[in-house]
C-alpha cells in the first residue's frame, strides 16, 4: 500500500461536510478528490468539493503588495508573513464510511470529529470504494456552492485516473449516472462533454 | 457468454393478450433482434417460451429525441445505449415449458399467464426449440428450420390429416416446394394415402426449380408407392414420365351440381343451372348431355322447351356452355373404363394416386374433373366409413386430397356447392380431408378458412389475403408482422393444429441428391441405391 497523504486537518464538521484546514498554505486536495477522516472506529469518506484561501482574520483583507516587485515569488519573498497570515482551506461532502471491513456508500452515523486528521485516498482505497457509484447520489442530490455538473465531472476524472482502463470506468459511470439523470438530459449531457477522454 | 444462454434483457410490462415487452439490455443490439426469432422467459415458477414478434426503440427522455446527442463520439454513444436510449422487444409467450408438473410429464403447455416483472429473457437454446417442436420420429415429419438455428421443426403429421390443411403464399414462394414435402411427409410415415390433383404437373415426375433446375417428385423417390394417372397421355410421354393409368370421363358420369360448379368459368346464367337440373330429369342421369347437344333446331326441340320452361337464350347459353366442355379431348361419350374405381383401388393399397392435367391446365378441365372424381370418392369413403361405424370394423385409411387453385372451389359462391366445401366443413368425420393450394386466401369462403387445422403460409403482401389466413387466429396483429416480414422464398409461417405455437421456418433443403436420400425410408433399398448413384454422378 502506497503511503497515505495527510493534507489537513477537520476544523468544522457537520453530517453532511466537514471543512478542514490545509497544514501548508495552497496545499488543498484537487477539486473532486477522495478524502477521509477518522472518527474513533469509523473512517469518513469525503469528496472534495470547495477549496478556499482567506485571510486569518475575517475583518483583514489581503491587499495588493506586487506593485514593485517583477515576479509573483517576489512578493511572498519581500513579506514572508503573509504565509503565517493566510489559510487554505477545503471542504469535503461525506460520501460514505467504513466500519471495520465494511464499506458502506452512505452517510455515517455520526459527523467527524475536530481535530480529525484529513488523508488523501490511495490509489487501492480510490478503486475500492469506486466499485459502486451509489456515492454518484449524494453529490447529485446535495446543494452545493459548486455546481453539481462540475464537481461529479472533477470526482469521475479524478477516480477514473487510478484505471488502467479509464474508459471503461468512465462509460460504466456515465450509465448510471444516465439512469440518476433520466428526467435531465441536458445535465446528464454536460457532465459526460465534461469526462469524455 | 456462450450461444446456449444469451441473455437479451428484462421484462418490463404486458398482458396475456398483447404479449410482453421486454428492455433489452445494453449488451444486446436491437439491430441483432428479429422477429420470429424464439425466446425463453425465466419466471419465478415457470419457463415461457415465446416468439419475438415486434422491435422499437425507447428513449427515457423525450428531450433527447428532440436535442439528439451527438453519438459520432463513440463514449457518448456507448454511456447512452442501453441506458437513456434503449430497446425493446414484443415478445408473445406461446408456451410453458418445464417448471411446473404438467408441462415435465406432458411436455409443452399453452400460457395461461404472463411472466412476473423483471423476469430474465434469454434466446432460445436449440434444446428449448427441440424440446417444443419435437425430434425427427415415426409421426413427425421433418420440415425446416426456426430462423438462425439449426433444430428440426417437426410436424406432427398424425394430427396434420385429422383434418383439412391449407398452403398459401404469392406465387413464386414455393408453395410447391412445400406442398411437395408435405406430400413426401405424409407418404414417408404413411399416415394418409395422398390424392394429387396436379394442375401443373409437378408432384407426380419432375418438375423445376426457379432456377430452372430439374427437381424430383414423388414418384420418382417412391416408385412402388405412388401412381400417376393422366388425362393428357400425349403430355406425358413426351416428358418421359411413366404412368400407371390414362383417365378418360364417360359423359355420363357428369352430372348437374358439376355443371353448377362451372357456373362461372363457362359463363353459364343462373337460369342455364336450373334448365340442367330440368334435362337431366328429362333425359335421365346417363344421356342427357349427349342428348342435349343433340337437339336440332326445329319445332320439336321448341316444343320441349316449352314445356320445360326453358327460355330459348337460356338453352343458347347452356349448349354454348356444354359445347365447351365437350371439347374436352379426355371427355367421351362413354369412358372404357371407371377411373374411380381404379383410384380407389390404388388409395386401398396406401399407393398415392397423383392426377396429371398435362396440357389441360384450363380452369373448366381441373374444376370438373376434380371435382367429380372427389364427389364419388367422397361417397365411397362415406359409405366405408358408416359402414365401419355399424360393424365395428377398422375404418378405411386417412385420404388427403390436394387441390390447388382452391379458391375456384372454394370461393364463398361455390363452397356451398361443391364437394370440397362439405370436405373442408365436415369431411374429418370420415377420414377425408383437403390439402388446398393458394394463392389468394382472401378468394376462399371464411367458413372453409375458419375450419382448416394447420396453415402454412409463405410470404403474402396483399392485406386481405394476410387478413384472411390469420382470421381467428389469436394475437392475430403479431402474426401479421412477421408473416408481412418473411423472405420471399424458403420461408414460411406454420400455425394451427399439427405445431404448439406458430413457427416460422425455412424450409428443408429439396433438390439435392442428398435430400433424396435423407426422403427415402431405408427399406426402399432400390431407389436408395439410386440416389447415392446420383450423388456419385455428382462427382464425376
Amino acid at each position: 500500500m502506497s503511503e497515505v497523504q495527510r493534507v489537513g486537518e477537520v476544523i468544522e464538521a457537520s453530517t453532511t461536510d466537514f471543512v478542514a484546514q490545509c497544514y501548508e498554505l495552497y496545499q488543498s486536495p484537487p477539486l473532486g478528490s477522495l478524502v477521509k477522516t477518522r472518527d474513533l472506529g469509523v473512517e469518513l469518506y469525503g469528496i472534495v468539493y470547495n477549496a478556499t484561501t482567506t485571510s486569518f482574520e475575517p475583518g483583514r483583507r489581503p491587499i495588493a503588495r506586487g506593485k514593485d516587485e517583477t515576479t509573483e515569488e517576489a512578493v511572498y519573498q519581500a513579506s514572508p508573513q503573509l504565509l503565517k497570515l493566510l489559510k487554505s482551506e477545503f471542504s469535503a461532502l461525506v460520501v460514505g464510511h467504513r466500519q471495520g471491513d465494511k464499506l458502506y456508500h452512505y452517510l455515517p452515523p455520526k459527523p467527524a470529529r475536530i481535530h480529525g486528521f484529513v488523508y488523501l485516498c490511495s490509489p487501492e482505497e480510490v478503486k475500492e470504494f469506486s466499485q459502486s457509484f451509489d456515492f454518484l447520489n449524494i453529490l447529485i442530490n446535495t446543494r452545493l456552492p459548486v455546481a453539481m455538473d462540475e464537481l461529479v465531472a472533477a470526482c469521475l476524472r479524478q477516480m477514473s485516473q487510478v484505471y488502467e482502463d479509464r474508459r471503461i470506468f468512465l462509460v460504466a459511470a456515465g450509465k448510471e449516472l444516465a439512469i440518476l439523470l433520466s428526467g435531465n438530459f441536458n445535465q446528464l449531457k454536460a457532465i459526460l462533454e465534461r469526462i469524455k477522454t | 457468454m456462450n450461444e446456449e444462454t444469451k441473455r437479451l434483457g428484462i421484462v418490463t410490462s404486458g398482458s396475456l393478450t398483447k404479449g410482453v415487452e421486454v428492455r433489452l439490455d445494453s449488451s444486446a443490439s436491437v439491430e441483432d433482434m428479429a422477429v420470429g426469432r424464439y425466446v425463453t422467459i425465466e419466471g419465478e415458477k415457470q419457463r415461457f417460451f415465446g416468439m419475438i414478434t415486434d422491435v422499437s426503440l425507447g428513449v427515457i427522455d423525450q428531450k433527447l429525441t428532440l436535442t439528439p446527442p451527438d453519438v459520432s463520439d463513440p463514449f457518448m454513444a456507448e454511456v447512452l445505449a442501453g441506458t437513456s436510449t434503449y430497446g425493446t422487444i414484443h415478445v408473445s409467450p406461446y408456451l410453458t415449458i418445464g417448471g411446473n408438473v404438467a408441462s415435465l410429464l406432458e411436455g409443452a403447455q399453452p400460457v395461461k399467464t404472463v411472466p412476473s416483472h423483471f423476469s430474465t429473457v434469454n434466446l432460445a437454446s436449440q434444446r428449448d426449440v427441440e424440446l417444443v417442436f419435437g425430434g425427427e420420429d415415426e409421426k413427425r415429419f421433418y420440415i425446416g428450420t426456426p430462423l438462425d438455428m439449426e433444430t428440426k421443426v417437426c410436424l406432427d403429421l398424425d394430427e396434420l390429416v385429422k383434418r383439412s390443411n391449407g398452403i398459401f403464399g404469392k406465387s413464386g414462394t414455393g408453395k410447391t416446394f412445400l406442398t411437395r414435402l408435405l406430400l413426401i411427409g405424409m407418404l414417408q410415415k404413411g399416415t394418409a394415402a395422398n390424392l394429387v390433383f396436379d394442375m401443373h404437373s409437378e408432384y407426380g415426375w419432375e418438375g423445376r426449380s426457379e432456377e430452372r433446375r430439374k427437381v424430383k417428385a414423388l414418384k420418382q423417390l417412391f416408385p412402388s408407392r405412388v401412381a400417376v394417372f393422366t388425362l393428357d397421355e400425349e403430355s406425358s410421354r413426351r416428358r418421359r414420365v411413366s404412368t400407371d393409368f390414362v383417365v378418360r370421363i364417360g359423359y355420363d358420369e357428369i352430372e348437374p351440381e358439376d355443371i353448377g360448379l362451372l357456373r362461372q368459368t363457362l359463363n353459364l346464367t343462373e337460369a342455364s343451372v336450373q334448365a340442367v337440373y330440368q334435362l337431366y330429369r328429362e333425359f335421365g342421369n346417363k344421356r342427357w348431355i349427349e342428348a342435349t347437344l343433340e337437339l336440332e333446331d326445329g319445332d320439336e326441340t321448341k316444343q320441349l322447351l316449352t314445356r320445360l320452361n326453358i327460355h330459348d337464350s337460356t338453352y343458347r347459353n347452356l349448349r354454348r356452355g356444354l359445347e365447351t366442355i365437350r371439347r374436352l379431348p379426355f371427355l367421351l361419350p362413354h369412358a372404357p373404363d371407371n377411373p374411380v374405381k381404379h383410384i380407389l383401388e390404388y388409395l386401398d393399397q396406401g399407393i398415392n394416386v397423383v392426377l396429371e392435367f398435362g396440357r389441360y391446365t384450363d380452369i373448366t378441365a381441373y374444376i370438373l374433373v376434380a371435382n367429380l372424381l372427389t364427389r364419388r370418392i367422397h361417397a365411397q369413403y362415406r359409405e366405408r366409413m358408416e359402414k365401419a361405424l355399424g360393424e365395428d370394423m377398422a375404418p378405411p385409411h386417412p385420404l388427403v386430397i390436394t387441390i390447388e387453385e382452391a379458391h375456384k372451389f372454394l370461393n364463398s359462391e361455390v363452397s356451398s356447392q361443391t364437394i370440397f366445401g362439405t370436405i373442408a366443413r365436415e369431411m374429418r368425420k370420415y377420414n377425408v380431408t383437403l390439402l388446398v393450394i393458394d394463392q389468394r386466401p382472401s378468394g376462399i369462403d371464411d367458413e372453409v378458412m375458419s375450419q382448416m387445422g394447420t396453415k402454412i403460409t409463405c410470404l403474402l403482401d396483399n392485406e386481405r389475403d394476410i387478413d384472411s389466413v390469420l382470421a381467428g387466429v389469436s394475437r392475430k396483429s403479431e402474426l401479421k408482422s412477421v408473416l408481412s416480414r418473411l423472405e420471399s422464398r424458403q420461408q414460411a409461417l406454420i400455425f394451427g393444429h399439427a405445431v404448439p405455437m406458430p413457427v416460422v421456418i425455412r424450409t428443408r433443403e429439396y433438390g439435392s441428391a442428398q435430400s433424396y436420400k435423407e426422403f427415402i425410408p431405408s427399406r426402399e433399398t432400390e431407389s436408395r441405391r439410386q440416389a447415392e448413384k446420383d450423388i456419385e454422378e455428382l462427382w464425376e
